[in-house]
């Protein structure tokens, strides 16, 4: 047990003060522990947990992707083009389409990053300015509200009706979700490849020479997030009930901001799906509470920027700016 | 020490094919359009360019000592706002010279303490850069809007005009600004103690606390004088827009990376000068005025700005390969 205390220290620790979160909201709110809300918070942040796990993949790989939000919204404008050429479609095609054009967009990313050798963050930067350049320019920011019905029809996964006659449901979006974290789960803990991923992020050169293929660490990691991130544009359509161009702009730096916060390293070789999730709903269940206290939504990101540089500051984490530190740190 | 390596050491290696790059892309320009190689073009690139230079100055120290700072932009807004609130005290347009004074001061101010508040935490906690800069970028854009409840703050003093758009020996003042911060920074980052501190830190930031560099104060100092550029810009910028909101700007933040990147800053820190940075910002400014002039909107220049970013990582590609291979035939 101390074992596990040290090795998934941020997990312990956010996942307590989650919990304390929780609770203090269930005594001062008496919305806040409600069917109603929870469905709410979940239908609310599946898009973000899809992308977040996506994200993780390349974290653990040691590499950081700035691209996926705008190639989510590139997939999405790809896709209803497709559709509008199949003449409809429907989920499988529409799944397998998203996926597709992710993982394409991803494999763009994974060929610069190793094919000339340069860090991620160089490439990714320029996908994610050459993505949202040639995405405006061509469809001149316009919005595309003539959409296939069976994309922007609500499917319900749960629906329950309270006593007093509200309804609180889950929609598709929340089951898509489930897939992909247990799906990433699966990858990174569970095959080989997932190990390799571990190694390669902690240290490529040794992970090199013990003979891992780091040109299949890049496309996996890469093609994986980007994957994520067309699952994830193809959801948030459905919830959205439009494709806005420059709607998902910005989005990237705060799933980032909740996945390094559930304890993934900028750098490599660590971080869980679990923190991942905790890191999201870290961010949501704040912005939730807020809401529900009758908080001004003003003061909302202002809070939620503080409790993290204060989560930061408390949790004394410790990153590993170098190869000494982490050797350190993997030899206890 | 051949006159070639004097000079890379002096301006950096990236400079010439850098100005390459720059003759090429005003080449093209001339011959396509007529209305590039005109003084009113180059006046406007001149008037345009400061913010992101400014901006991009700020990126440059905490890149170099191998982080990055995620809250420039919001820096420079909530900077502005200290500006605008100490005009607005003193009687908006009615304020005076003082008010202005004492506004940028404040301004200063508060992007350095936002800047230090930053390098203390990555210093004395050794969070990661990006994380730390990312809180703070959501904390200081959820304060700004807080103030601002989303609105323009506009109403500034007539003379706040010439910062913005004045020139003086018909050099645009903004750019005369960023000129002058430039140079300093050049003199910063090659010629004082902390300048070499921050190449010592990025290079190896172990190492520099073993050799007795006082890292975790040069760390707080780099973010503080991150902060306090920001802050000049945010100055700038509400002179050039003549108002003030929260979130101005806000498509420049990878842009001022992506300048670095293209200018040959290292990514991991340690390598790279003020120079070369110059001149990419140049490149960016000509691609993206003179696609402007062809009749293409703002979108496809970032788009090519991405782009030609990827062509010079494979061209720089190209070079190595290149240079590994002449070394191993002689």
């Amino acid at each position: 047990m101390p074992n596990v205390f040290q090795k998934h220290s941020v997990e312990m620790r956010l996942s307590l003060v989650l919990l304390l979160i929780v609770v203090g909201l269930s005594i001062k709110t008496d919305t806040f522990m409600t069917l109603g809300n929870i469905t709410s918070l979940l239908n609310n942040n599946a898009v973000n947990l899809i992308w977040a796990v996506g994200l993780l993949v390349v974290l653990v790989a040691g590499g950081i992707d700035i691209s996926f939000a705008v190639a989510a919204s590139v997939v999405q404008y790809l896709s209803a083009q497709v559709f509008v050429g199949l003449g409809g479609g429907n989920w499988v095609v529409g799944f397998i389409v998203a996926a597709g054009f992710g993982v394409g967009l991803g494999l763009i990313n994974a060929l610069l990053i190793h094919g000339f050798q340069v860090i991620s963050i160089v490439i990714t930067i320029a996908t994610f300015n050459a993505f949202f350049g040639l995405l405006m320019f061509f469809t001149k920011g316009r919005n595309i509200y003539n959409l296939p019905d069976w994309w922007t029809d609500r499917i319900f996964i749960f629906e329950r009706q309270a006593t007093d006659g509200t309804w609180s449901e889950l929609n598709l979006s929340v089951a898509v979700m489930i897939a992909c974290v247990l799906a990433t789960w699966a990858l990174i803990r569970l095959t080989t490849l997932g190990r390799q991923l571990y190694a390669f992020g902690d240290n490529p050169e040794g992970a090199r020479r013990a003979g891992v293929n780091i040109w299949q660490m890049q496309i996996v990691a890469f093609c994986w997030c980007g994957m994520m991130a067309g699952i994830g544009g193809l959801m948030q359509v459905n919830i959205a009930q439009e494709v806005v161009p420059n709607a998902l702009y910005g989005r990237e730096l705060d799933v980032l901001a909740a996945v390094v916060l559930g304890g993934a390293r900028l750098g490599g070789g660590r971080g869980t799906v679990v923190g991942c999730i905790l890191g999201v709903m870290f961010v949501a269940i704040t912005q939730n509470g807020l809401n529900l206290l009758g908080i001004s939504p003003f003061a909302f990101q202002m809070i939620i920027g503080a409790t993290i540089l204060f989560a930061i500051s408390s949790s004394n984490l410790k990153f590993g700016r170098s190869g000494k530190a982490r050797l350190k740190e993997s030899a206890t | 020490m051949s006159l070639r390596d004097r000079t890379n050491a002096a301006i950096g290696a990236e400079t010439l094919p850098l100005l390459t790059f720059l003759c090429v892309v005003f080449l093209v320009f001339s011959l396509v359009t007529p209305l590039f190689l005109t003084g009113a073009n180059f006046g406007s690139m001149a008037f345009q360019m400061p913010v992101l230079g400014l901006l991009t100055l700020a990126m440059l120290g905490p890149i170099l000592s191998g982080g990055l700072n995620l809250a420039i932009i919001y820096q420079a807004n909530i900077s502005g706002l200290a500006l605008a609130w100490v005009l607005i005290e003193f009687g908006g347009s009615e304020a005076g010279i003082g008010a202005f004074l004492l506004g940028s001061a404040l301004a200063v101010l508060t992007g350095a303490a936002s800047g230090a508040l930053m390098g203390a935490v990555v210093a004395y906690f050794g969070a990661h850069p990006i994380l730390v800069s990312l809180a703070m970028m959501i904390f200081l854009r959820g304060l700004g809007e807080f103030l601002t409840r989303g609105s323009d703050i506009s109403g500034f003093p007539d003379y706040m005009n010439v910062l913005g758009h004045g020139s003086f020996v018909s050099i645009p003042v903004p750019m005369i600004i960023f000129i002058l911060a430039a140079i300093l920074w050049h003199i910063m980052l090659k010629r004082s103690r902390h300048g070499f501190s921050v190449y010592m830190i990025g290079s190896n930031i172990e190492a520099a606390e073993y050799s007795g560099l006082h890292t975790k104060r040069t760390l707080v100092t780099i973010y503080a004088i991150s902060g306090m550029i920001c802050a000049i810009a945010g100055i700038v910028m509400a002179a050039r827009f003549n108002s003030v909101r929260v979130g101005h700007g806000e498509a420049l933040l990878l842009v001022t990376v992506l300048a670095c990147f293209l200018g040959g800053i290292d990514p991991f820190g340690g390598f790279g000068s003020v120079f070369p940075v110059a001149i990419a910002l140049i490149i960016l400014q000509a691609l993206s005025s003179g696609l402007n002039l062809i009749g293409a909107n703002q979108h496809l220049s970032t788009a090519v700005w991405g782009l030609f970013l990827i062509a010079v990582m494979v061209l720089r590609w190209v070079g190595m390969r290149w240079r590994n291979k002449q070394l191993g035939g002689t």
